[in-house]
């Protein structure tokens, strides 16, 4: 099952090679990871999607705690949570495209952010799920570029990851 | 008052209260090892390889309870120490390894002698540094020292840049640390331990499984009054030897793939298992499957969060530091009254009787060839039981594991996670500068030994009078013996060939060398080499031995425990 796990780390160098090489050296599957520092500078948040058994969403928690920068351990999608994700799209905008592009923008609620002759870049945010299906949406011959953050994750209401 | 970084090296050392620091100079620690030149409040252990650094200090540690402290330089320095830390760490030893680096504005300039030592390191340490600020340096190592010896204990490194041991900063070494990130557990949850003692008391056939947390964190006392208290049955894991008094008649010896026949029976028709710092691992328990097929009740006390519930599902997990746990589970029994049900009890206890009664370590010494058990069982003999024991890896491990019977923890010293050929030499050498008047003896064989035979000059230079038992079977044994279970006897690779005179060789490193061929010999060669004449000298025993011995029981890989193979009817 797919997890969204969210974690506190100490903004430290090598702390995001602490927690990739954890994943690869134990075999835990990695869908995508996100990580920036915090409001605190001295803390970064990261999100990882990954995937697995029980048994393994376990021990990928325990083992991410077990790592001395790592202050503190959620899994999102144990509860209410909002996930977002940002997408960047080139795509080729002539002719008849040009005016489909923008209609398929407006229905995915995204945002042309860089226009040119021949081109559109479209800013879109959204699940996972979403940014694929706007994707499936766009001939595949007119996409020039994409580029995707991965997850980021926070949990409703009074679920609060803070230090 | 202002110091370099090099005196603030020197100076938490000496506020860590090190008696020793292994190590071997270089480049990048040159500024360092001019300090420790100038003061007298610890030792320094100038070994020949790094490798053997980590170990020695690693043993210092097992043996004792007390940090162990390497020193390396940067680049070929780290990557040769990074064996003894690997291994360190598969054991949970506590250690701090300095490691030079080349100066802060060469890194990532492919210097000479540079690594990434923090990148290579990073797997098998605990945790690790690289101080890139003098004013770090000094509440960075004492933080290595706390996380290496709290919690579940291993080896930190600190990477410390030529150029911060040469800069100056004002030296305050902090009197205690709290990390935000770092909060190991000491004391178990209350309700867990609860219901712990409520099965405990239910058990019919009860098993009490100890691994090396037990040595680790000093619990062996609290495990002995458990144990008695309940009269369960006790088996240790391979690092778990000592744990328990082997002599004591609740023990069924050691578990596993060599383990013996009651003790892995006793494991599997258990009804209710107590785990005390072990880890289920591949080697202890077989395949998870197979020991899963008979249902049993786990109760799992570790310090550890992550050994829990990993490769077996337990039902009472309990984390916190052992003799804290044992202690609260000792004191509800005690409140609670109850006892285990004696009837069934003694029909458990007349089931592993009947187990016991298959004599599954049993061998024959004839008068032709020595048998490498018979070695060790008179090394048991003349010791008193009272020697520390390190080992390598293969045949003579198991071997010494089986029949050398351990009363006391810290008293055996292998590489039990990672099983390093080597440790063997180096390990003695460690317990020796931690116990500096107790009988060493290192049970070894031709393999292991020559993988850091180089250490016979470091074990000259500083008198260090190990006696080592080298099963020779010129072979290297545990490959041969599965090449013969496994491959069709096609010996590829495992004949060990143009081996040195061992007699010559330890001579020529200034010790005593004795050849021994015959059994009528074993028993006067060993009592002579422990004998007051050699008191001060390393002897290097060479026991000619059975090619084609093997260690049994065997519970093949991927095997279930009660799938043992036993040795072949005598």
């Amino acid at each position: 099952m797919r997890h969204i796990i969210s974690i506190l780390i100490e903004n430290e160098a090598g702390a995001l090679s602490r927690v990739s090489g954890l994943f690869s050296a134990r075999a835990f599957n990695i869908e995508s990871l996100t990580v920036a520092p915090t409001e605190d500078a001295s803390l970064s948040r990261m999100t990882i999607v990954s995937s697995g058994s029980d048994a393994v969403i376990e021990q990928i928690s325990k083992q991410l705690n077990k790592l001395i920068d790592v202050v503190k351990v959620v899994d999102l999608s144990e509860a209410a949570h909002i996930e977002r994700e940002l997408m960047l799209v080139k795509v080729r905008a002539t002719g008849k495209d040009r005016e489909e592009m923008k209609r398929i923008a407006d229905i995915f609620r995204g945002r042309i952010i860089d226009v040119t002759d021949s081109t559109y870049i479209i800013e879109l945010t959204g699940s996972g799920s979403k940014l694929d299906a706007c994707l499936g949406a766009i001939d595949g011959s007119l996409i020039l570029e994409t580029v995707r953050t991965g997850i980021s994750g926070i949990g409703r209401g009074d679920r609060i990851l803070k230090v | 008052m202002q110091l370099t970084g090099a005196e603030i090296v020197i100076r938490c050392l000496q506020e860590e209260k090190v008696e020793y620091v292994f190590g071997y100079p270089g480049g990048s620690v040159l500024y360092i090892y001019d300090e420790m030149f100038k003061q007298d409040k610890f030792k320094h252990v100038m070994v020949r390889h790094e490798q053997a650094a980590v170990h020695a200090a690693d043993a210092y540690s097992r043996s004792s309870n007390k940090i162990g402290v390497c020193l390396v330089t940067s680049g070929p320095g780290v990557t040769n120490a990074v064996t003894g830390i690997a291994t360190a760490h598969m054991d949970s030893v506590p250690l701090v390894i300095l490691s030079g680096q080349v100066p802060t504005a060469y890194i990532g300039q492919d210097a000479f002698q540079e690594c990434d030592t923090v990148g290579i390191t990073r797997p098998c340490v605990k945790h690790n540094f690289l101080v890139k600020d003098v004013k770090d340096l000094a509440i960075t190592l004492k933080k290595a020292f706390y996380i290496a010896k709290t919690g579940r204990p291993g080896p930190v490194l600190v990477d410390i840049p030529k150029d911060i041991t040469n800069q100056k900063c004002e030296f305050e070494y902090p009197k205690t640390i709290t990390m935000r990130s770092y909060n190991p557990v000491v004391k178990g949850h209350g309700g867990q331990i609860k219901k712990a003692v409520q099965m405990l008391l239910e058990a019919k056939r009860p098993m009490i499984y100890t691994g090396g947390g037990v040595i680790l964190s000093d619990a062996a006392e609290h495990l002995i009054k458990l144990a008695r208290r309940l009269g369960f049955p006790v088996t240790n894991t391979l690092m778990g030897l000592g744990g328990y008094p082997a002599t004591d008649k609740q023990f069924l010896g050691m578990l596993g793939m060599h383990g013996t026949f009651e003790a892995n029976m006793a494991m599997q028709h258990c009804d209710v298992l107590i785990a005390v710092g072990a880890r289920f691992d591949d080697r202890v328990i077989g395949n998870p499957a197979n020991f899963a097929e008979i249902s049993r009740r786990i109760i799992h006390i570790d310090i550890d969060p992550s050994s829990i519930s990993k490769r077996v599902k337990v039902d009472v997990p309990i984390v916190g530091n052992l003799p804290d746990v044992l202690d609260d589970l000792l004191k509800l029994l005690e409140a609670s009254a109850g006892v285990p049900d004696p009837k069934a009890l003694a029909v458990w206890w007349k089931q592993i009787d009947d187990w016991r009664g298959k004599k599954s370590l049993k061998y024959k010494q004839g008068k032709e060839i020595i048998m490498p058990q018979y070695v060790v069982e008179k090394l048991y003999e003349i010791t008193g039981g009272d020697a520390f024991i390190t080992s390598d890896v293969g045949q003579h491990q198991m071997w010494a594991a089986q029949y050398y019977k351990f009363d006391k923890p810290r008293r055996w010293i292998n590489s039990g996670g990672l099983g390093t050929m080597g440790v063997g030499l180096p390990y003695a050498m460690g317990v020796r500068f931690a116990n500096p008047k107790a009988t060493v003896a290192c049970v070894t064989g031709e393999g292991s030994i020559q993988m850091n035979i180089q250490e016979l000059s470091t074990a000259k230079q500083f008198r260090l009078p190990i006696k080592i038992i080298n099963l020779n079977n010129r072979y290297l044994g545990m490959v041969r013996q599965w090449q013969q279970v496994f491959h069709g006897n096609r010996y590829s690779e495992s004949y060990v060939d143009a081996l040195p005179d061992f007699v010559k060789l330890a001579q020529a490193y200034g010790h005593v060398g004795m050849k021994i061929e015959h059994p009528a010999d074993v028993e006067p060669a060993l009592r002579e080499a422990f004998s007051a004449k050699h008191k001060s000298d390393l002897v290097f025993m060479d026991f000619i031995t059975d090619q084609t011995a093997n260690v049994y029981p065997m519970v093949a890989a991927g095997k279930g425990l009660s799938e043992m193979i036993l040795a072949e009817e005598l």
